[in-house]
């Protein structure tokens, strides 16, 4: 990192870095004691490790005067870094968590490993921590190259990185320590989402002021999907979590929301969550990484066009198709099972865009397999927004809402599409900013590909049958017109499911793991920066 | 079309107004008519907020992430009638700051679960959920037993009058001494309690333990309240069947 950066930036890094540490400590001896405080330690000891790295560095020769006419990669691969040690945390607490499912009695007796308390450790950690670290480094590419321009300033995309990881640090020991809002997808505490509103400005001004430097009159599809995930999120972030804190100096606070009100609010968040950061920020991936590696230009513009303002403008309203035959207002229950409806066709729209793109390389898809993850993404992306759009029905939600259906549907769509898309986008990219042609051991990219695909099939396939079974026990009458079974004789059918999800769950995490690997050997013997240069001469300082 | 397009893509905030524009229509049609929530939700009179130790073991629930495994709103589907009780209503939770209502049964329902149970079932449920339940995978919660932490209680009731519970300025100064009246219905302080809560909240010792006032006190209380702060549905449910 401080090789990359100016004399002078590593002063305004050593600044912030103090800024940080005061605030860490701000926050410890206001709060004394619990979870703020020991947050507190966490930025007071990021800050100082942070400000003895940089000061450590002042005096280090400034870095080659031609770096302004490069792209600026460091910040990639820090988060490509970020993005694989948060997919190993969020991976295998996910496996462990299933494995309690199967095995109960394996919970420690401490309250920190409870299923609860682990639960949203998983979940942060993959969609925040994994998904999250995956989208702002490959945005960070992604953007410089199809704009032709360096990243404005070399500042702030660490603030972002950084600050973004302390986030999800915060978020998930804040979880094991107890502290939790309990809604879901956004469970961190009040102080971390306003840490959150900052990191998030920051990255869309950085976003935006690349975007005005550029030398493409176009601004391409892939930034349409990132802006829309930078902006949607943030919107969606500040309105779900209005929250009045107990006390300022303790991590404990109300939702201004209640009720039905709080239901519909939380699930415009959570379903546009999977909207925009699951999915629209992910498209942007697809957009670029798919045509960059089969060597095809995106197959038409004009459905790119349509799928995008679809997404936007269909996504968010179907958040309340979470909600059917409850307290919600049956027409809101209506439009969001309509919405849900009429989103298959932008959905479908991108995923056949990305597949009709593949025609003329599917002798390459066949011998490379990470345009083979990128593949496997947009089909299984084609089938979970079906799927989606199938359980969003009124009727068919009776049967699938609150069973294991729905956990299915969602491991289709993070494991299926979000997973493969950041794999073969990782595979792409490792390579290239490490001036290698490949990645280190292309049979271990072989490898993972088939632990992954074989993982995802037997999980989905095992939640599907979970999930069915369930909702079929639950409604299910005998001739005298009672109820057949009782509840805990449906956890009982759930057993072999379970464990089948677990072995599942264990093949993704393998391969995620032989991943990880694979790139640590490419980075270790890197032989330069990546090859490809802006087209303007930028002037130098 | 095409060409609109085309020029607004070469436009960064045009893009990104465009982008605000059509990500906010729908959410503003969806949530907007719920803020006028007072006039469409009638409030029912038997409505009651939670007591102060309810309302700490009701952050004992959010904190050991209960809600993931447990929904709190029973459809209305009649295999859930018949399995839980009447369908749940949007005023029972107009004073749950957030809703619990859940999105997964890897157990079962709990917004009907007030009185189902004894105490003691519930108590030896959580310490240990096999000992009662042989099949269930539900995990064991030992660390219940400690001392409830009563601290943060009348800055919490008071957080809550901000947003609209009713609590007056008596119960949000008496919180920490009524979360401990309620489960010492032997001591001199339960009648304050009682006068400021009156007689529907159980008062007695959920633990069994007398001595101590533990987290497993607070989480019993809450969980038996549960589908008891209002008769509004089962009011509905017989209109309904009439």
């Amino acid at each position: 990192m401080t090789e990359t950066l100016s004399i002078s930036e590593r002063r305004i890094g050593v600044v912030l870095s103090v800024l940080l540490a005061l605030t860490g400590l701000v926050m410890a001896a206001a709060a004394r004691h619990g979870v703020m405080s020991t947050h507190g330690f966490m930025a007071l000891g990021l800050g100082i490790g942070l400000a003895f790295l940089l000061a450590g560095a002042l005096h280090d020769p400034e870095p080659p005067t031609d770096r302004l006419r490069r792209y600026y990669d460091a910040p990639t691969r820090f988060g490509i870094v970020m993005t694989l040690i948060w997919a190993i945390i969020g991976m295998g607490i996910g496996v462990w968590v299933a494995a309690l499912l199967y095995w109960p009695e394996a919970t420690p007796p401490w309250p920190a490993t409870s299923f609860g308390r682990l639960r949203p450790v998983h979940t942060t950690g993959i969609i925040f921590g994994f998904g999250g670290n995956a989208l702002v480094a490959t945005s960070f590419h992604v953007l410089q190259r199809t704009s032709r321009a360096r990243l404005a300033d070399s500042v702030s995309p660490w603030v972002v990185l950084i600050g973004y990881n302390l986030f999800c640090a915060w978020a998930v020991t804040g979880y094991l320590m107890g502290s939790t809002q309990s809604k879901e997808y956004a469970e961190a505490e009040w102080y971390a989402d306003l840490w959150l509103v900052v990191i998030w400005v920051t990255y869309f001004a950085l976003y935006i002021r690349t975007l005005a430097r550029r030398n493409e009159p176009h601004i391409y599809v892939a930034n349409w999907y990132y802006l829309a995930f930078i902006l949607v999120v943030a919107m969606l972030h500040i309105v779900n979590n209005l929250a009045l804190p107990v006390r300022w100096t303790a991590a404990e606070s109300f939702p201004v929301w209640s009720g039905v009100q709080d239901a519909m609010v939380q699930w415009w968040y959570g379903h546009n969550a999977v909207a925009f950061f699951l999915t629209a920020g992910f498209l942007g991936m697809l957009y670029y990484f798919l045509p960059v590696r089969s060597g095809r230009p995106i197959w038409s513009y004009r459905l790119s066009i349509v799928s995008f303002w679809g997404i936007t403008f269909f996504y968010i309203w179907v958040g309340s198709h979470h909600l059917h035959y409850t307290a919600l207002p049956y027409w809101a229950q209506t439009l969001g099972m309509t919405f849900s409806v009429m989103l298959l066709v932008p959905s479908w729209a991108s995923a056949g865009n990305a597949i009709a793109t593949l025609n003329g390389a599917w002798h390459k898809v066949r011998d490379d397999a990470t345009l083979r993850f990128m593949f496997v993404a947009a089909v299984f992306y084609g089938l979970s927004t079906f799927e989606g759009s199938f359980l969003a029905i009124r009727p068919v939600n009776s049967l699938s809402h609150y069973t294991d259906w729905t956990v299915g549907h969602v491991h289709s769509g993070t494991l299926g599409w979000v997973a493969m898309i950041v794999f073969g986008a990782i595979y792409t990219l490792v390579p290239q900013l490490n001036g290698k042609t490949e990645m280190a051991s292309l049979r271990a990219v072989e490898w993972h590909f088939w632990l992954a695909v074989t993982g995802t099939l037997v999980y989905v396939v095992s939640m599907w049958n979970a999930g069915i079974t369930q909702g079929l026990m639950w409604r299910a009458y005998d001739e005298n017109g009672a109820l057949s079974y009782s509840f805990v004789q449906s956890v009982e059918a759930m057993a072999p499911y379970y464990l089948l999800r677990t072995i599942g769950g264990g093949l993704f995490l393998t391969g995620a793991a032989i991943c990880a690997w694979n790139c640590r050997a490419t980075m270790r013997g890197a032989a330069g920066h990546a090859a490809d240069r802006p087209l303007a001469v930028q002037p130098a300082e | 079309m095409l060409k609109l397009h085309y020029n607004l893509e070469k436009v960064s905030m045009g893009l990104v107004a465009a982008i605000i524009v059509a990500a906010s229509i729908g959410g503003i049609v969806e949530i907007a008519p719920l803020f006028t929530i007072d006039k469409t939700v009638e409030i029912p009179e038997d409505l009651r907020s939670y007591t102060p130790l309810e309302l700490a073991g009701r952050e004992i629930y959010i904190r050991e992430g209960c809600y993931a495994c447990h929904s709190q709103m029973v459809r209305s589907l009649a295999d859930e009638l018949d399995r839980y009780g009447p369908y749940s209503l949007a005023a029972e939770s107009a004073y749950d700051h957030p809703m619990l209502w859940g999105s997964k049964r890897t157990g079962p329902d709990l917004a009907r679960l007030g009185g189902k149970y004894s105490d003691e079932w519930h108590v030896a449920h959580l310490i240990d959920p096999r000992s009662v339940v042989p099949a269930s995978i539900m995990p064991s919660y030992p660390w219940l037993t400690r001392t409830l932490d009563t601290d943060l209680l009348s800055d919490a009731l008071a957080t809550l009058a901000r947003l609209g519970v009713p609590y007056d300025e008596d119960m949000i100064a008496a919180a920490e001494a009524d979360a401990l009246a309620q489960s010492h219905p032997d001591s001199d302080a339960v009648d304050g309690f009682l006068e400021r809560y009156g007689e529907r909240p159980a008062t007695r010792v959920f633990d069994g333990d007398p001595s101590r006032l533990t987290e497993i006190d607070a989480l019993v209380a809450y969980l038996q309240s549960l589908g008891t702060l209002t008769d509004a549905p089962y009011r509905t449910l017989a209109e309904d069947i009439q």
